[in-house]
């Protein structure tokens, strides 16, 4: 195949309005009347990292009972309410952020703006669902204690961050989610949901008038601000290190890792770019190629930049027979050292811009992917031109800067790796 | 109840038999392309499972035309992501691009409907993905573990009860050979299904098809399929998996039901109303009972398997409390079921059902891809557009009476699998 030429593929042509309401809230909104129906998704800023050790998955288990019943209606009836008009309402909390988000049927519109309003301002926490989504909680942290995916990634968090509340896992422990009384949860309550942390957007079937009337109805009575953030930045330790986690299993699955860059780097996009060469495209990547392709030790393999608020990391992952762990790492290792040593080839540049530039537009088919990605864009605090810049900042990217930054981003090839199952051969440093 | 907008969506067939759908969404200027083939691992000859999604990692590897790994990186290069995907009655491939490049989209997946060619250090090294595939997704989680033996009790003699991905010792001896069979065999124009969805008219896709797909020769009638049917069960019977790493039980039950392929009348559409009502949400009836009035299970979940061309199944776990053991977790839940067949349920319960059934697919509009898998999904099972278009208006018409019908013919004893995972002591 000839090399392709380089294309500046135009930005995708999404239309956003930015929406203040009469209050003063904020929102992102792409109106669109194609399918009857509204998405919004929400993040407040500030999530599990500021909770307090010992109520370690509090956040989480706050997030979860917001539509667990709120205002006049008990968890069920606040459910039912829901499902009568098929609205659908949930939040999620991770680390770093509380999050929401509504779907509903245009016509059903005001009514789901009402059901989130009391959701996001009056949350019962019956002790009676508190009960119920905590042995929910308890449920899964007990699978995912022989789960060989989290088993791995728990460790590689212990190591990396330690005490740092980033070293935790977000829904907390048996222990923590024991110590949580009601009194905590209207506390978190009352804390992590401020106006000042709030990023809104908004697709579909709804005018920038009547949806900056739903946002003072739904985010308008919660407090302006909250208290500065308090979580402090780290970088990920251990690099070296190995830490095995036995499980009775045929397979080893591994998690590695070492430091990244910030999403406000000016070399972010170069080390995108980089990573995409590495083990982010898949079918494409040197880490697919070698690992799967030519020889076959794994199903996935794959790394990617990790941005969180407080720490930035390069991650990858595989998993692969427990007889053939040592020569998988021996090759990612190699591939790790390889590409910090010489960077990309011009076509494979060529061929990752192609790419990276021409699929943006396929983050913007459905009303989902565009809600989550403004609120991304929002949190991430890139711009409301992001998306019209974003595919020439892309095409400005150069084999210099991507050698430079390959170096900068891999160094020594120092990586932090934990492993979960029976790896032959292996054993913790 | 309306049907809130329903694509305008073209179905037509090229003279070589190959069907083509396509579903209009302009919102964005991409296209999601999709090739279905009408079979799948429920087609695997005997002593060969896995052949089918074998087959399909396989389909990666190049044609004489575009030899390596082209087409993957010519998808790439352009921007567009691809993948695909095995199940018992089909296998499909899609890629999703800027809608200026559907035509080269087409050019390489008619391309490889006849051209694969294969090396042995390809077959071998692929073949060993695959079983890491299978260590990764079963051998490591004994509730897959229990799952896949479900389905095994479950279909006694029909080929569904064979793993999609196969049972690793005759994965281990599948050949290079074995998979050029089985793909001359089913990769045909008259064994396939076309779906365009995004920004294209059906003018130009029956232009650009007639280009490439219509090039290709009829090959004769499409291939048939023909599996060993399932007798009618009689017995109950429990499958028990008990692993030290079993950290939290659950019980689980799969009855056979009829599928849309198999039913009579409404009663696969009253089976998904049924399904729905039941433990298909956190308003439904046994989440209700169990999870929040009696705190005997910390969740509860229902499924259905409708889209199949012979038998499907209906399913129900439910995840146990502290201290409330799988037996008397198993005995509340056939005592809900008692209650459900008896009385019924009220019409705002019934209703409410529906309305979540009618409503996801108006939601699923506002995905392309979801909708050709829609459409791909059906027209592979034997079913027609019409049949999608109906939909609604067949789920607003089931009544309590059908569901009470279905209810008792489906979910009685003798149809039963039940399953428990337990932690060994």
């Amino acid at each position: 195949m000839a090399s392709p030429k380089r294309k500046v593929a135009v930005a995708p042509q999404t239309r956003i309005d930015r929406v203040v309401s009469p209050s003063g809230i904020e929102a992102w909104l792409v109106e669109d009347y194609t399918v009857p129906l509204i998405s919004m998704d929400f993040a407040f800023v500030g999530g599990g990292a500021l909770d307090p050790a010992p109520l370690a998955g509090l956040s989480h288990l706050m997030a979860g009972l917001l539509d667990e019943g709120a205002g006049p209606y008990r968890g069920q009836d606040y459910q039912e309410r829901l499902e009568d008009k098929a609205i659908e309402i949930s939040f999620s909390s991770n680390r770093d952020r509380i999050e929401g988000s509504l779907r509903t049927l245009d016509r059903h519109g005001e009514a789901a703006f009402d059901m989130l309003a009391l959701a996001v301002n009056q949350p019962r926490f019956d002790q009676d669902a508190i009960d119920r989504v905590k042995a929910q909680v308890m449920a899964s942290l007990k699978r995912e204690e022989t789960d060989p995916d989290a088993l791995a990634w728990k460790a590689f968090r212990a190591r990396a961050f330690g005490d740092h509340p980033y070293g935790r896992g977000d829904k907390g422990t048996p222990a923590s989610l024991s110590t949580i009384t009601r009194a905590d949860l209207v506390t978190a309550h009352g804390r992590r949901l401020a106006r000042d942390r709030l990023k809104i957007a908004v697709v579909g079937a709804i005018d920038a008038e009547t949806l900056g009337r739903a946002l003072d109805r739904i985010f308008g009575g919660l407090p302006a601000s909250m208290p500065a953030d308090i979580v402090a930045d780290i970088v990920p330790a251990g690099l070296g290190s190995v830490v095995v986690s036995p499980l009775a299993v045929p397979q080893s699955t591994l998690a590695l890792g070492r430091p990244g860059l910030h999403r406000l780097d000016p070399d972010f996009m170069a080390a995108y770019v980089v990573n995409h060469i590495l083990g982010g495209g898949s079918f494409t990547s040197r880490l697919w190629t070698e690992v799967r392709e030519r020889r076959g030790l794994a199903y996935s393999v794959w790394s990617q930049l990790s941005t969180s608020r407080h720490s930035a990391m390069l991650l990858a992952g595989t998993a692969t027979s427990n007889e053939r762990v040592a020569e998988s790492l021996a090759i990612i290792r190699a591939e790790f050292a390889r590409m910090a040593e010489k960077g990309p080839s011009g076509r494979e540049l060529d061929r990752a811009l192609q790419y990276l530039i021409g699929s943006y537009a396929l983050r913007f088919d459905t009303s989902r992917k565009i809600a989550g990605h403004l609120v991304e864009i929002q949190v991430e605090d890139l711009g409301i031109d992001y998306i019209a810049m974003r595919n020439s900042r892309m095409a400005a990217v150069t084999l210099a800067d991507t050698r430079r930054v390959a170096a900068r981003l891999i160094g020594d090839g120092g990586l932090l790796v934990a492993v979960a199952g029976q790896p032959e051969g292996i054993a913790d440093t | 109840m309306s049907h809130d907008h329903a694509p305008e969506l073209s179905h037509f067939q090229l003279p070589n038999g190959l069907d083509v759908v396509v579903i209009p969404d302009r919102r964005a200027p991409v296209v999601t392309h999709m090739v279905y083939y009408r079979n799948g691992a429920a087609d695997d000859p005997h002593g060969k499972s896995g052949i089918a999604h074998f087959l399909e990692h396989l389909m990666f590897k190049g044609t004489e035309k575009h030899p390596d790994g082209a087409f993957s990186d010519l998808v790439s290069d352009l921007g567009g992501q691809e993948n695909a995907f095995t199940g018992h009655d089909y296998t499909a491939y899609y890629q999703r691009v800027a809608r200026e490049h559907l035509q080269k989209m087409m050019e390489l997946e008619a391309d490889r409907m006849t051209g694969l060619v294969l090396a042995e250090d390809q077959v071998l090294s692929e073949r060993d993905v695959i079983l890491e595939e299978r260590k990764m997704h079963v051998d490591a989680d004994p509730a897959s573990q229990l799952y896949e033996s479900l389905q095994a009790t479950l279909f006694t003699h029909h080929p569904y009860g064979t793993p999609i991905i196969g049972w690793q010792h005759e994965i281990e001896q599948l050949t290079r050979e074995d998979a050029l069979a089985y793909y001359r065999r089913f990769y045909t124009p008259e064994n396939a299904i076309l779906i365009v969805a995004g920004d294209v008219t059906e003018e130009r896709v029956r232009a650009l098809a007639e280009k490439t797909y219509g090039r290709i020769a009829r090959r004769n009638e499409a291939p048939r399929r023909q599996r060993p049917q399932e007798p009618p069960p009689a017995a109950e019977r429990l499958v028990t998996l008990t692993d030290a790493k079993v950290e939290q039980p659950a019980v689980y039950r799969m009855y056979l039901a009829p599928s849309h392929g198999t039913a009579k009348g409404n009663d696969a559409h009253a089976l998904e109303v049924l399904c729905q009502v039941l433990a298909g949400s956190s308003a439904s009836l046994m989440y209700r009972d169990l999870v929040v009035e009696r705190s005997l299970a910390v969740n509860v979940s229902s499924w259905y398997r409708n889209d199949a061309l012979d038998q499907g199944y209906f399913g129900l776990y439910a995840v146990p409390r502290d201290g409330v053991g799988l037996d008397d977790l198993d005995r509340e839940i056939d005592a809900i079921l008692a209650q459900v067949m008896a009385n019924g349920f009220s019409e705002a319960v019934l209703a409410r059902g529906k309305t979540r059934l009618i409503a996801d697919l108006v939601y699923a509009q506002d995905s392309q891809a979801h909708l050709a898998r829609i459409y791909g999904g059906t027209l592979a099972t034997g079913g027609s557009i019409a049949d999608v278009r109906d939909w609604s208006d067949r789920i607003d018409q089931v009544t309590l009476d059908d569901i009470r019908r279905v209810a008792a013919a489906c979910l009685n004893r003798a149809r039963v699998v039940r399953g428990h995972l337990r932690k060994a002591a």
